[in-house]
């Protein structure tokens, strides 16, 4: 799923459950999220670490 | 205000009681907690019952040790037998701890004297002690601004001489942020070195117990009276001549309010001055620290709490409540993406320190926040206090190293700033050696 998918989704569950306020923190957390992926972590990593370097 | 090891001292050769000193702690708690909101429960009776028998074992030549009739606070996270373990929120309204935490166990085994349960942020998640169905701790220098959490009550106690030591928990820097912020001594132990057994969890692969007291010294005695272990020998300073320190500048000296950089460069040069040497390290991948523990301590966070999010999401604080539903929306594969990451964080801390003693770095990046502000001005930009509160401690929570934060003087206003120490895993008392060596060098 892309951020940009997840990100909707999350915000329309959010209203669907009345929880609007959500909107701004679901935004930040996609930021957060933007950056963890562009890292490119991978479990095959945790096995291989040095290959990040 | 007296230490741990002076009042020790003074109680082998019978120039005070434990009855004394734990009287002397409730008067101030009497005196200070209406203004500070210090602490949420005291157990006064329980307390002077608990020093009279520290007493008479002591006459009748029973010496549990170092912590024998000290009076100690214990965050309200914690279960103590017979007692409510609130984690300062209604959620947890009608509990009551059916037995002591192994840590408390160990505690009553060494003759530490229990005063009371402290105040903090609701269910350790937030770094102002300001969230809390007990209202907020405030800070012991200057009540309008945070004392730091989430463990701010147990610092208060200890900066304002309510308690001698201290029982916190550290999941982000919920020790070492308060004890910063108030100027105190604050431990994260090893992960897992300490018992969590018996703590209200936050993030089980995150969440640390440890001790906060007013000395170096002060801080040993409590964390091996919460590990149930004694030393053989008594704590000595590492020589600071030939001690090498290593200060990672990029990411955790980028953001620094003037007055705390000032302070904790003062301290670099004392140091360098007494003879340890200091190099410049970098940790390659800390510009993702925050994103992979977002990623982490929402996850765990989540599952913890989804049932009572569903069940009576109305008793949490409106705040917490908030940052505990958008952490339901963190997905599986970026929580696994995380957990890669802090893997690569470990190797990368444990390779700086293969090459010195201990990292050096400042505990926060700013003097204790205002009551209710959402950003502070660090420079020419505005910057959010939650991240900035996390922003120098999380690593260590995230790659389990032991961290210390020490006094390091205080801003113009009076405000304590912090001198953060981490170490090798698994050598908490080799860190305490060099945080003695520091806290005399920084205190000549």
């Amino acid at each position: 799923m892309t951020i940009e998918a997840w990100l909707q989704a999350a915000i329309a569950d959010a209203e669907r459950r009345g929880l609007p306020e959500l909107k701004p923190l679901l935004e930040s957390l996609a930021e957060a999220t933007r950056a963890l992926r562009a890292a490119g972590f991978t479990p095959e990593l945790r096995d291989n670490p040095k290959s990040q370097s | 205000m007296m230490t741990v090891e002076e009042f020790g001292r003074l109680l082998r050769t019978r120039a005070i009681s434990a009855v004394e000193m734990t009287e002397e702690c409730l008067a101030r708690i009497e005196r200070e907690n209406a203004r500070l909101n210090a602490f949420i429960l005291v157990m006064a009776d329980e307390a002077r019952r608990q020093a009279r028998e520290a007493d008479e074992e002591m006459a009748a030549g029973t010496d549990r040790g170092p912590l024998h009739g000290v009076p100690i606070s214990i965050k309200d996270l914690v279960d103590v037998r017979g007692t409510p373990t609130s984690a300062a929120s209604r959620v947890r309204e009608g509990h009551r701890a059916t037995s002591d935490a192994p840590v408390i166990a160990n505690l009553r085994h060494g003759g530490a004297v229990i005063l009371g349960k402290t105040n903090l942020h609701e269910f350790a998640f937030g770094t102002t002690n300001e969230d809390s169905a007990f209202g907020p701790a405030l800070h012991p220098h200057d009540p309008s601004r945070s004392p730091g959490g989430s463990s701010g009550g147990s610092a208060i106690s200890i900066a304002t001489g309510m308690a001698l030591a201290t029982v916190g928990t550290d999941t982000g820097g919920s020790i070492r942020i308060p004890a910063a912020a108030c100027g105190v001594v604050g431990l994260k132990p090893t992960y897992a070195e300490v018992s969590a057994e018996g703590v209200v969890p936050l993030s089980h692969t995150l969440d640390h117990v440890g001790p906060l007291a007013r000395t170096v010294t002060d801080t040993w005695y409590a964390y091996h009276g919460l590990v149930g272990r004694w030393p053989l020998r008594q704590l000595s300073a590492t020589p600071v001549s030939g001690l090498r320190l290593a200060v990672p500048r990029k990411y955790f000296c980028d953001l620094l309010d003037e007055e705390v950089r000032t302070r904790f460069e003062s301290a670099i040069e004392t140091l360098r001055s007494a003879g340890a040497s200091i190099e410049n390290v970098e940790i390659p991948h800390a510009s993702l620290i925050a994103p992979i523990y977002l990623h982490i301590v929402f996850g765990e966070a989540a599952a913890l709490h989804a049932p009572t999010l569903e069940s009576m999401p109305e008793r949490y604080t409106t705040p917490v409540r908030l940052r505990l539903e958008m952490a339901r929306y963190v997905l599986a594969e970026d929580y696994v993406r995380a957990l890669a990451g802090r893997d690569l964080l470990g190797d990368e801390v444990d390779r700086t320190l293969a090459a010195c003693d201990a990292l050096v770095l400042p505990t926060l990046p700013i003097p204790a926040p205002p009551i209710g502000a959402n950003t502070v001005r660090v420079g020419s930009t505005d910057q959010p206090v939650r991240n900035l509160m996390l922003r120098l401690t999380q690593l260590f929570n995230l790659t389990g190293h032991p961290a210390i934060s020490l006094p390091c003087g205080v801003t113009k206003a009076g405000l304590p700033c912090g001198l953060q120490l981490a170490g090798a895993r698994m050598q908490t008392d080799a860190l305490l050696r060099i945080a003695l060596a520091i806290e005399i060098v920084l205190n000549r």
